[in-house]
């Protein structure tokens, strides 16, 4: 079974494990912490009025989430008049099946697919897949893992866990039909083959099907950015166009989406903007020298309506640029697929178990080090520790913290909670602890701190405490 | 300075530093002590942040009332670390969100909550310490301290006026160092691999003594250099502002750190 079904997030540690093992994926993840920190920190820069887009963004998602429901009707009311279809889908089984019922009516044979990660999150492929429909993946990165069958490791950059010789070789397996010698030594040279490659398809597809980065109220339009223009191929050339998105995607008008896409860019790759910005409203109308003839809107809830009015809310305002994971030192040592299913890096730690359930996705926000640079690069503000924090505490209310770590919580908080005690038994421990550690002033092993001690050694305290020191100098004052 | 307009501050030692080293509560001490404030110790215990930060409120509720209640005479209380600083200033109004009566408490002891070198310069007006360590330093910035409470120019304004002392910055000096209190010990491997990436940085800024202002992430960095072998000094940046660097190094053994600062 794909990770999609089965997530192995509560194997977040073996994965991590297995991850830290892993060379190729350290050199590839080396790459990616140098590279988009400095391409955000640099355009972010450039603009002095970054931060006050920033509140302008969150202002403007803060206002939607709080009207989404006139928001999306008159959306929906643009689109139709416009000529195209809206479906609403509750869960992920709803929207495969809207989206396979349209395959079915077209006698659709192939769909190619925009970069999507609402296709990811509803596993649409496995589903086309099973019912005799070829998804065909036009984004790179996609059409790289897909290649691999992997899942995104990143929602901007799917392939970034990958090496440039892993994907090379990945080619060469794949597309046995190209000369042996050709150079594929650049990344445009690969980017260059794989158009060779899906060009054809693009053609042949009865169906494209890409993702929104927003959904405008005012226009009924959808948004769709990219950099390789495989997202407006796959959605002009076939004669059906199927938009995915959740549901708060959608923004009140042209001027908010064009306020968001500021950020955007910017925040994601570093640029002032992608190279294409697409956007789609309706199907062809008459006179259209091209688009598709039917176009269809599937709005995923999935669990998305039951975090408003809770302590996740704000987690909605998110516009998957992807900074957060940038910035992140776990994603960076670890990658993305250790978190176990569809999401990764910081919003995916409050996002996942949102969607799959605490049960599951739990050990995700426990695996941050409340660092705060998720929170200080994200564009619409988002304060994920804190939400990863009220993950914690649903798992510690329904005792599903693990329970070691729960006595040992326990236990401390005992003595924390009762000073005398306290100052006595550190005064005892410390004085034991330091008088073993004098010789080396370090410990290389500790019962009950394995944690630790295998990558590093624990410093000995000084002995005596403080507030014993401070009593016998200072009388206690 | 006049006694009577002098600053009454309570000294949050932290547990770490309690229990660990409490030389950088007397470095803190002097600190204060030098800049005019009458220094307490209340009684005290911890913050409660790892509690809250495992999802326990009552306990972390429970705590920060404990300390409330500890520091009620203070004008000011003062932490040696941005962590405990940054959970007290800025995350006891939090943990009593729909108890306006006790909000108000939190909020009115986080406004007199302040980290120790950002206290002294901002609040203060300290500019300078008369304290001299002829050595090259690298300085790391904690990330509670930096991203909760602003702390970044103020210790290397200080450690400007330090005699003979050099600041090499290290390459990403904001970037976490993988502690993240209890996560060391949850996620221990993962951690190891983050406070691994640091030493790079740190090592490669050259300095032979490294610097931050929370014994956590001290503790963290020192303990994996000393398990590389790596003789790089580790100090609380308050040790060396308040010139008592005769204690060994954190980690080190007391002879060691003798026949270095000999």
């Amino acid at each position: 079974m794909s990770v999609h079904a089965n997530p192995t997030s509560p194997h977040f540690k073996d994965n991590a494990h297995k991850a830290l093992g892993d060379p190729q994926l350290q050199q590839a993840m080396g790459k990616l912490r140098i590279g988009f920190t400095a391409a955000r920190a640099a355009s972010a820069a450039r603009l002095p009025e970054f931060e006050a887009l920033r509140d302008s963004a969150r202002d403007i998602k803060n206002h939607t989430l709080a009207n989404l429901d006139l928001y999306l009707e008159a959306y929906e009311k643009k689109v139709v008049e416009a000529g195209g279809h809206v479906h609403y889908a509750r869960d992920a089984a709803e929207a495969r099946k809207i989206i396979l019922d349209i395959c079915k009516e077209k006698g659709a044979k192939t769909v190619a697919k925009g970069k999507s990660m609402i296709s990811e999150e509803i596993a649409l492929n496995e589903a086309l897949d099973a019912a005799g429909v070829r998804p065909i993946e036009t984004d790179l990165g996609e059409y790289i893992i897909q290649l691999r069958g992997e899942i995104p490791s990143h929602i901007i950059g799917p392939a970034v866990h990958l090496t440039k010789d892993q994907i090379e070789a990945e080619f060469r397996k794949a597309h046995t039909h190209l000369d042996k010698d050709r150079n594929l030594e650049e990344p445009t040279s690969l980017l260059a083959e794989a158009r060779g490659v899906l060009r054809e398809k693009f053609l042949s597809a009865d169906i494209g099907l890409t993702g929104a980065n927003f959904l405008i109220a005012e226009t009924g339009s959808s948004v769709i950015v990219t950099n390789e223009g495989n997202g407006d191929l796959s959605q002009t050339l076939a004669k059906t166009h199927i938009v995915i998105a959740s549901l708060e995607k959608i923004v009140p008008t042209l001027e908010d989406a064009s306020q968001l896409l500021r950020v955007l860019a910017r925040s994601a790759t570093g640029q002032e903007l992608s190279v294409y910005t697409t956007f789609s409203t309706g199907p062809r109308r008459d006179g259209d020298p091209d688009g598709p003839q039917d176009y269809h809107v599937v709005l995923l809830d999935n669990g998305r309506t039951s975090m408003i009015g809770t302590e996740f809310q704000e987690m909605l305002r998110c516009i998957r640029c992807g900074a957060c994971m940038n910035h992140c030192p776990v994603y960076h040592a670890v990658g993305g697929h250790a978190y176990g299913w569809v999401y990764p890096g910081p919003m995916g730690a409050v996002l996942t178990p949102s969607l799959i359930g605490v049960e599951k996705g739990g050990l995700l926000p426990n695996a941050s080090t409340f660092c705060g640079r998720c929170e200080a690069v994200c564009p619409m503000r988002i304060p994920l520790p804190k939400m990863m924090r009220h993950w914690r505490e649903r798992e510690f209310e329904r005792h599903l913290t693990p329970s070691v770590q729960r006595a040992g919580l326990g236990a401390w908080a005992f003595f924390a909670r009762r000073p005398a005690l306290y100052r006595l038994a550190t005064r005892i421990g410390m004085g034991a602890l330091g008088f073993m550690g004098r010789n080396k002033g370090r410990f290389s092993k500790l019962p009950f701190a394995s944690g630790w001690t295998q990558m590093r050694d624990f410093p000995a305290p000084e002995g005596e405490t403080f507030q014993a020191q401070w009593k016998r100098e200072r009388g206690g004052r | 300075m006049d006694p009577s307009s002098s600053k009454r501050v309570g000294l949050f030692a932290t547990c770490l530093v309690d229990l660990f080293r409490p030389s950088v509560g007397f470095a803190a001490v002097k600190l204060l002590e030098d800049a005019g404030c009458t220094v307490s110790v209340p009684s005290q215990t911890c913050c409660g942040q790892p509690a809250f930060n495992s999802g326990d409120q009552a306990d972390a509720r429970a705590l920060a009332l404990q300390v409330m209640d500890s520091f009620a005479n203070c004008d000011y209380v003062v932490a040696p670390s941005g962590s405990c600083a940054g959970m007290m200033a800025k995350h006891y109004p939090e943990l009593f969100e729909g108890d306006p009566e006790l909000q108000r408490r939190a909020r009115a002891f986080a406004a007199k909550t302040f980290e120790l070198v950002s206290f002294l310069t901002d609040v203060l007006g300290v500019t300078q310490v008369r304290a001299s360590f002829p050595r090259t330093v690298t300085y790391h910035d904690s990330c509670s301290g930096l991203r909760e409470l602003g702390v970044q120019a103020q210790p290397r304004k200080l450690l400007a006026s330090v005699d003979g002392l050099e600041l090499k910055e290290m390459k990403d000096s904001d970037v976490c160092c993988g502690f993240g209190g209890t996560f060391a010990a949850k996620f221990g491997e993962i951690s190891g691999a983050i406070v691994e990436r640091k030493t790079v940085d740190i090592i490669g800024s050259g300095a032979p003594v490294l610097l931050a202002g929370d014994l956590g992430c001290l503790m963290n960095m020192a303990g994996r250099l000393s398990r590389q072998g790596r003789a790089i000094e580790v100090r609380h940046v308050a040790e060396v502002l308040a010139n008592m660097t005769d204690t060994p190094p954190i980690g080190a053994p007391a002879e060691k750190s003798a026949e270095k600062t000999a």
